[in-house]
């Protein structure tokens, strides 16, 4: 029975011990207040380093989707190099492991630790409207990074950054187009398939209408068939297999990411052609990953189209531009190379990042 | 006094400390935070951000804290809970219900699992790690049955009633741009708070709840007592599952979406929280108080995480490890302590 009353007696100290948080939170906020005046002399010392710390470096709280993929990794770690304490910035970094609700409370938890930017790659484009509007309010510019996002009022986020997948679409068409005429097939009639990525999706929807657009300009040019294989490179080598039983004549797979590519390369092997620069049939990919250049050396590949997730220095540029108060372009573009078998391929993939 | 009478005021006893050492940890750990991390927490807010994304565990884990109070488990909530977003976010935005129908729908699905788990766990004698297994993989199933893809809900109802918020006076505080911002939590957080106060009445006070110990301490002497052993472990996993269609439209409305990965983990979460709170997995001992502030003490950690900037992912794994291990040692060397000095 005694037990139970000293028990008793630690609840009820227990609950004075909240009831006295409580308390202080509120004389919190009033002191945070004051502190907004110029008379705020009585600061706590942590406030004074706190302050201090916020003069000296520019707080960015990035919300990455997750770490899914070699891309995403590479943007990671490219974000984490350029937002470093030598460059300047603090940086708080949240992980939301493809939820969205992970993603909004990171959002509201740096909209409270009051950092100076915001940096979203959003992972889906709706339900962002109130988060947006509350980042807004407390004055904090929030820049978007790859993916983008369906809101009411554009002006709810400060910029853009990312690929331009038309671009990359465009770019493999103009480079066919050179290298057919460097051939001497320049007026021959060429047969084209492609393995599509998951429809709808962005990269799919601006590679697919970035070459197309080539196409038009080349009457001798002819797409056999388009068709879905999901980004996957098991997809890839399913679709590619069907391709060479109902063509037996491609002259060009035009294959929307690396990971297809390999199932597509598998996929000719196996049916006795060869591809590549000596071979039968032209490859051309896109993403540019490591590995995917590595299969370039040996061969396989003919050009590959970078994806490029560097972002972190381009994110910086805006911040830096935003911090002088200039302005900055809405939608921004990052710069994208291309690769094929006349560079040196070598020394290319040592410095490649993912 | 009978002997059962005395070993029952023993495992309240027990409740108590294990739920004190809780409490003042959570608080020791807070303070910590606000102090030498400064900013984010020093804003009521920020427990106000910890209440609302929450709410739903907090509920959840009231409902697994009581099987476990029985010496059960229930790892089907979290599967529950996605089944109940995809299902209400499908009733809401494709076949245009209402919001009140939605709830219902919650209610009945969370209902219908406490159900079939609770006579399959109680009647039929089954381990409950393994009908809740089942239960868990029949939930994730049908959810991607119901929708594959994750959408958000347009329904403006339920937007509305997603986005109200209920202000909290007196803590707000001033932004960088010199402007007054509300404290607010949302409707969630009240759903949880009356849960939490309801359930700990419940238990408390109630001739049920004192059979939840008595079950979960030592069910032959239980029955012996002339306790309905069965149907007292019937009606927790019963309440579980209704506790988890609760939770489940909490979550939902917390989140606003359906998708089959919603609440991965959260059966996880829920029972680590009842853990660091003071239940413990053999049963007889727990106290809903306790959960609640197990829910706060998880959270707080994985916010000390990453606003210290360290990787989220793998830290707040580590961390949250790290107390588990804390808290399970704490509560064996206390009991140990204790039995000991009553043996004397």
């Amino acid at each position: 029975m005694q037990n139970s009353i000293i028990n008793m007696k630690k609840i009820v100290v227990g609950i004075g011990v909240l009831l006295c948080m409580l308390l202080w939170f509120s004389s919190c906020g009033t002191r945070m207040s004051e502190s907004e005046q110029p008379v705020g002399t009585d600061l706590l010392k942590e406030e004074k380093e706190l302050v201090e710390e916020g003069d000296n470096y520019i707080v960015v709280g990035i919300s990455q989707v997750g770490s899914e993929s070699d891309w995403r990794i590479a943007c990671t770690e490219s974000l984490r190099n350029t937002f470093t304490q030598e460059n300047g910035y603090y940086l708080i970094f949240e992980d939301a492991q493809q939820k969205q609700e992970n993603q909004l409370k990171a959002l509201r938890d740096f909209i409270l630790q009051e950092v100076d930017y915001i940096v979203l790659d959003p992972i889906v484009e709706t339900g962002w409207d109130a988060v947006l509007q509350e980042a807004r309010d407390a004055g904090i510019p929030v820049i978007l990074m790859d993916r983008q996002v369906k809101v009411s009022d554009e002006s709810l986020y400060t910029a853009w950054v990312g690929s331009d997948f038309r671009g990359q679409g465009v770019l493999a068409g103009s480079w066919l187009s050179d290298y057919l005429e460097e051939q001497g097939r320049g007026s021959e009639r060429i047969n084209i398939v492609t393995l599509q990525g998951t429809l709808d999706s962005t990269a799919q929807l601006g590679r697919t209408s970035g070459f197309a657009s080539v196409m038009e300009q080349h009457d001798n040019w002819v797409m056999l068939e388009r068709q879905d294989a999901d980004f996957t490179q098991t997809k890839g080598q399913e679709v590619m297999e069907e391709f060479l039983k109902t063509y037996p004549d491609i002259d060009v797979v035009v294959s929307e990411n690396d990971n297809m590519t390999f199932g597509a390369i598998e996929a000719i092997e196996a049916a006795g052609k060869t591809c590549g620069p000596d071979g039968d049939i032209i490859i051309l990919s896109f993403d540019a990953g490591r590995a995917a250049l590595q299969a370039m050396e040996e061969g396989e590949i003919n050009a590959d189209f970078e994806c490029n997730p560097n972002l972190g220095p381009l994110v910086s540029e805006i911040i830096q531009k935003l911090e002088q108060g200039e302005e900055t372009e809405k939608l921004q573009y990052i710069k994208e190379t291309y690769f094929d078998t006349t560079m040196d391929l070598e020394s290319l993939i040592e410095v490649r990042t993912y | 006094m009978s002997k059962g009478f005395g070993s029952k005021i023993k495992n309240i006893s027990d409740t108590n400390l294990l739920l004190t050492i809780t409490v003042v940890v959570f608080f020791l750990m807070y303070i910590g935070a606000m102090i030498f991390q400064g900013e984010g927490f020093l804003k009521a807010q920020a427990l106000f951000n910890i209440l609302n994304a929450n709410a739903a565990l907090i509920i959840l884990s009231c409902g697994m804290s009581i099987v476990m109070i029985t010496g059960g488990i229930d790892i089907s909530v979290g599967g529950v809970t996605a089944l109940i977003s995809m299902c209400c976010a499908v009733y809401l935005d494709k076949a245009g219900g209402s919001v009140a129908m939605s709830v219902v729908i919650a209610l009945l699905i969370g209902l219908g699992f406490g159900l079939v788990q609770g006579f399959l766990v109680a009647y039929l004698e089954i381990q409950p790690f393994i009908v809740s297994l089942a239960g868990m993989f029949f939930a994730r199933g049908m959810t991607t049955i119901v929708n594959t893809e994750p959408f958000n809900v347009s329904n403006e109802a339920f937007v509305a009633l997603k986005n109200t918020r209920i202000i909290v006076p007196g803590m707000g505080s001033v932004n960088r741009l010199g402007n007054y911002v509300d404290a607010y939590v949302e409707i969630g957080v009240l759903v949880a708070l009356l849960v939490v106060i309801v359930l700990f009445c419940v238990l408390k006070w109630t001739k049920l709840g004192r059979n939840f110990y008595a079950v979960g301490g030592n069910s032959q002497s239980a029955l012996m007592l002339g306790i309905n052993v069965k149907r007292t472990r019937f009606i927790a996993h019963l309440l579980c599952g209704v506790l988890a269609g609760i939770g489940g439209f909490v979550y939902f409305l917390h989140v606003g979406s359906g998708s089959p990965s919603h609440a991965s983990g959260a059966e996880m979460n829920a029972i680590a929280s009842s853990i660091i709170g003071g239940t413990m997995l053999t049963g007889g001992v727990g106290n809903i108080i306790g959960t609640f502030f197990g829910v706060l003490s998880l959270s707080t950690i994985q916010n000390i995480v990453s606003s210290a900037g360290l990787d989220q992912a793998w830290w707040t794994g580590i961390t949250v490890a790290a107390m588990l291990c804390l808290f399970l040692v704490v509560q064996s060397v206390v009991m140990a302590v204790r039995k000991k000095g009553n043996a004397k």
